[in-house]
């Protein structure tokens, strides 16, 4: 198997996301048979193929501007699961703030 | 039985007319699908994930106050639930974005509102974009009008289920593996996947960055033509829009006479099902009658595309998916002691489990140690496939190959099996990685050994740019000749599906 458990538990703290122990197992060996027929690839003549980040199209510029369309903080916080005056609201990100 | 009544069978392109005649209101136009195929199918079909009268009836009043009737007037069309609508929720058929509305409209739908087009509600898919079969719903599956026991393929099963049925002549759904062409086969209608960069992807949910694109939907070459024309075209809005303006489907003059059409048998003559090389025959043979000419030759076997594919759109979809925070918008894990909690608690609730599976792949396929393994390689792997492509059409004008190696499956027959699932799309990725156009094309039903008849179809490919030419393919094998042309007169009976 490509991904181990310890794998699994490592990416989905990067991930942000809570693996519950009994699915771990199973998530790797899914996880696993994806990448193992990725390795497929090493099979593939790359020599002299750059990376495509993007399918090529014309890479545009423009001047900038302002968009007369822009969303106003009103509009934007309408969807906010919590806001007040202004702004969105989260539960503490730094304890302990006055000692 | 009343015009009004029977709108819902007419070509997109002859009900815009009879509206902009004033035979028919838009709102009779609308109506007609929802009061007589919807009524029929929509309660076992499930197409749709939000369907809301009132703004229905806003949408037709609003066209129908429109000083100058458009391309589209009066025409319904339901879009996935991952683009952007300002009267309907935008979910993605997600838990994670449980009742947001956006506050803006996506840039097709805007240019659907404006060639005087009605968004008629939203259809259901796989829960952001990430699935074949339409299974992975938050709101549970949508089935096959043809067989209410196989899947409509997915991800945007919904739209190409409801004009299947009936529901509207148009349908909107987006492709960033096949997600419009692998459902369109399923479903028996044609499925447009535009040229990378054709048509605006601004408020489409993202998902796989550079290789999603708006599809469309439609049961007639002309109509999927004409909503490509309303939506084609650069926006100021997304910086991957091309800027010189689309190609223009309408000044296809040729037909398909003299049209060479690339045959790489050695991708079906294993793992495909008989009744998908049967449909591929057919339409060769009726393009050749036609006066096309096919070209044999081998090509990339599509397995290596699969296999660049789930690790190019997980990676970009591991960095897409992390705005889902429970921050701004959507839903919000309410015990959550700290912010880090409020993100894992919120994003491990509100994501189902094929969308966890694809953000965990596509974090270590990024992740320090094996990003040079996986990644690196899978974008050289890029490089090569669409240099592939390229050498193809220095041979030929077009590819026709199938959409799906199988006939519509059954519900559940995949679910359990993630890699099963993904070589579902092993014909349609390759166009994806490569930015270039595709085309489904329905051509008839396979007869059923104890199931109902199901819907047969081929998939067309060209070379960017390449859509007037897949259309008038498209045309030639709807109409079985070169005589219509795309946008010339010529009734064509669809395969409706039949109630069971």
């Amino acid at each position: 198997m490509s991904i181990s458990r310890d794998d699994v538990r490592k990416i989905a703290e990067l991930a942000r996301l809570e693996i519950a122990e009994d699915r771990i197992e199973r998530m790797a060996r899914e996880l696993s048979a994806v990448l193992d027929y990725a390795a497929s690839l090493g099979q593939l003549d790359l020599q002299g193929c750059e990376p495509t980040a993007f399918a090529p199209a014309e890479a545009p510029l423009r001047e900038d501007g302002l968009d007369e369309r822009r969303l106003t903080p009103e509009m934007a916080l309408a969807a906010a699961p919590e806001a007040e005056q202004g702004f969105f609201l989260v539960p503490p990100i730094v304890e302990n703030l006055n000692p | 039985m009343s015009a009004a009544r029977e709108a819902w069978r007419l070509p997109a392109t002859a009900l815009a007319a009879r509206v902009r005649a004033g035979e028919l209101s838009v709102a009779e136009a609308v109506e007609s699908g929802w009061e007589g195929p919807a009524a029929q199918w929509e309660a076992e079909v499930h197409a749709v994930a939000h369907a809301d009268a009132a703004a229905r009836a806003a949408g037709a009043a609003a066209a129908q106050r429109a000083p100058r009737p458009g391309p589209l007037q009066g025409v319904p069309v339901l879009v996935k639930d991952n683009l952007c609508t300002t009267d309907f929720p935008t979910t993605c058929a997600s838990r994670v974005l449980a009742g947001y509305r956006p506050p803006y409209d996506a840039t097709v739908i805007r240019r659907l509102r404006d060639a005087g087009a009605v968004v008629t509600g939203k259809g259901n898919m796989d829960e952001f974009a990430m699935g074949s079969s339409t299974e992975y719903s938050c709101y549970g599956p949508t089935r096959n009008p043809f067989d209410l026991e196989r899947v409509p393929g997915g991800s945007s099963g919904g739209p190409a289920a409801a004009v299947a049925y009936g529901l509207c002549p148009l349908g909107l759904g987006s492709d960033t593996g096949g997600s419009v062409r692998q459902p369109a086969a399923f479903c028996g209608v044609f499925g447009l996947k535009p040229t990378y960069g054709r048509l605006s992807r601004y408020g489409l949910v993202a998902f796989g960055s550079s290789l999603d694109q708006v599809g469309i939907f439609a049961r007639h070459a002309g109509d999927a033509a004409a909503a490509y024309a309303a939506l084609a075209g650069p926006d100021p809005h997304d910086a991957t829009t091309r800027l010189s303006p689309a190609p223009d489907v309408w000044r296809w003059e040729h037909g398909v006479r003299g049209l060479r059409f690339g045959w790489p048998a050695n991708l079906w003559r294993e793992g495909v099902e008989r009744e998908v090389i049967e449909g591929l025959e057919e339409a060769a043979a009726s393009l050749e009658r036609a006066g096309a000419q096919r070209v044999p030759f081998d090509f990339l076997p599509g397995g290596y595309a699969v296999a660049t594919y789930y690790l190019v759109a997980t990676a970009e979809a591991s960095s897409n998916l992390a705005r889902f925070d429970g921050v701004r918008y959507g839903f919000r894990h309410a015990d959550s002691p700290d912010v880090r909690a409020l993100y894992t608690r919120t994003r491990s609730a509100g994501f189902g489990p094929e969308v966890q599976r694809r953000i965990l792949l596509g974090t270590y396929a990024l992740s320090a140690g094996y990003y040079d393994a996986y990644y690196l390689t899978a974008q050289r792997a890029r490089t090569r496939i669409r240099r592939e492509y390229q050498a193809a059409f220095m041979r030929c004008d077009l590819m026709m190959m199938p959409a799906s190696p199988t006939l519509p499956f059954r519900l559940g027959e995949k679910t359990e099996d993630p890699l099963a699932m993904y070589l579902s799309d092993i014909f349609t990725i390759g166009a994806n990685l490569a930015g270039i156009p595709g085309l489904t094309v329905p051509v008839g039903l396979a007869a059923g050994n104890g199931r109902p008849p199901l819907p047969r179809a081929v998939q067309l490919l060209g070379p960017d740019d390449s859509e007037p030419v897949l259309l008038a393919a498209g045309r030639a094998l709807e109409v079985r000749g070169d005589e219509a042309r795309l946008g010339r007169e010529h009734e064509t009976e669809f395969a409706w599906p039949t109630k069971q």
